[in-house]
């Protein structure tokens, strides 16, 4: 049996290592990534974002119960980040989703977010895929979701979930602009704290004052949650299925959806694609180097050097 | 293409034993080493632990056990590998284990043991040495 079959079949091992060669960025997998596509597609996906610490992987944990007893299959991406001076990373969302290891419906993957060559969008994207393709009927990616790379992989799902805890307060503000835009459901975890009445009215007012879009449109709900007691949680699934409702309903907007997400994908794809056969290669070669010293010591301005290696390297094909 | 892989380390702590900040430690040396390592907590049974390892692809498998169960656990863990197909992952263990237990878990198929005192570079060195990443 080749590797897509064994994928398709559903095989952990199989499924395991291909991710690891998606991670690793080994040209073989993008061969079998090439095969599988014709299989993806059904999986509906879900994201979960949110500051360290608000609690999406309980959450996430709990989500899993209960798809578990709809008797749904879930994937699970959990993406930590890197640390930027080792490039290592301690990957430790699986700790709070133990209970579902033994559980054959269940796969659940970690990710280190790596460094600028890394790639995330494309590596988790493709992961994505790879899930999909094994069967699941769930998938949900978690990510701290700072930085432009984890706004645009939550965005690549179907449904976007915004985790908050009461009491952030003016920190809300300074978010507006940033990952709030792409919530398609607030969370306020830790519900019993103080100040969760605040911090959903600042919510609503951040979403009442953007009417234009949501008019005629999906109105993001704000639910309460207290992930730990499982409380909330049927109420964040039953918004997630009316969400997928919402965007089934209308061929127009299913249509629309999968454009969109293609675009995305496909500029990812070309913008990986440059940065690691172009950048890498100009590296290699020591052109880069050379490029840099002529900089430094301001013998060449470096957007002439810019122009000098992209138009070469364009020429070349 | 740039390519170029990373170790990865599953650090786990099989059996009821709720002393962790030595495995805690232990991860973040290797973090610090520059290896992707995934931690899963307390409380596991070993077909936790290697499912887990499975489903996280990694290369080698810390165990940390300070509680003396160690002559059950690790080499089970070692069995569920071989049952799976998977006995091609390191698995190496750290903690406090009576002197005449280590040769025998040594024979069963536990590549090192690591006690206390051992200072962390040569945990990690050892790691760099005897692990290396799946090609």
């Amino acid at each position: 049996m080749g590797i897509p079959e064994k994928i398709i079949s559903g095989n952990i091992r199989a499924v395991a290592r291909l991710i690891r060669d998606i991670d690793d960025n080994i040209p073989e997998a993008r061969e079998v990534l090439k095969e599988l596509y014709p299989y993806t597609g059904k999986a509906y996906v879900v994201g979960i974002t949110g500051a360290p610490g608000v609690g999406k992987s309980t959450l996430v944990d709990q989500m899993v119960y209960h798809l578990r007893k709809a008797k749904k299959t879930v994937g699970v991406l959990a993406v930590d980040p890197t640390s930027p001076f080792s490039g290592g990373a301690i990957l430790g969302d699986r700790i709070r989703m133990q209970r579902h290891s033994m559980d054959e419906g269940v796969f659940i993957r970690s990710m280190a977010t790596r460094g600028y060559f890394g790639g995330l969008t494309q590596s988790t994207r493709s992961a994505i895929d790879v899930m999909d393709a094994m069967g699941k009927d769930y998938i949900i990616v978690e990510t701290v979701g700072v930085g432009q790379d984890e706004i645009d992989i939550v965005r690549s799902a179907h449904t976007t979930i915004i985790t908050l805890v009461p009491g952030m307060g003016d920190d809300i503000q300074a978010l507006k602009a940033g990952i709030l835009e792409v919530g398609d459901i607030f969370v306020i975890n830790k519900a019993d704290r103080e100040g969760v009445d605040r911090t959903v009215s600042d919510i609503r007012l951040m979403i009442e004052m953007d009417e234009k879009r949501y008019k005629n449109g999906w109105k993001p709900p704000i639910l309460t949650a207290q992930a730990v007691f499982d409380e909330g949680i049927k109420e964040i699934l039953d918004e997630i299925k009316k969400h997928r409702k919402y965007l089934t309903s209308s061929p127009e907007r299913k249509s629309m959806f999968q454009h969109e997400k293609a675009r995305n994908d496909l500029v990812e794809m070309i913008k990986d694609r440059i940065v690691s056969d172009v950048l890498a290669n100009i590296i290699d070669s020591g052109e880069f180097e050379e490029a840099l010293q002529l900089i430094v010591e301001k013998k060449i301005d470096p957007y002439t050097a810019c122009d000098n290696i992209v138009l070469k390297k364009l020429k070349s094909g | 293409m740039n390519q170029k892989r990373k170790i990865r380390v599953l650090v786990a702590k099989p059996g009821l034993d709720g002393h962790d900040r030595g495995s805690r430690i232990i991860a973040r040396a290797y973090r610090d080493a520059g290896f992707e390592v995934v931690y899963s907590g307390l409380h596991q049974t070993p077909e936790e632990v290697v499912q887990a390892a499975i489903q996280e692809d990694v290369d080698m498998i810390g165990l940390s056990s300070l509680a003396g169960a160690h002559m059950y656990l690790f080499p089970r863990v070692l069995e569920l590998l071989k049952e799976n197909g998977a006995d091609d992952i390191v698995v190496c263990g750290g903690g406090i284990f009576p002197g005449e237990d280590i040769p025998k878990l040594k024979e069963a198929g536990i590549k090192e043991i690591f006690v206390p005192g051992t200072p962390l570079g040569e945990v990690v060195k050892w790691v760099e040495e005897n692990v290396k990443p799946r090609t």
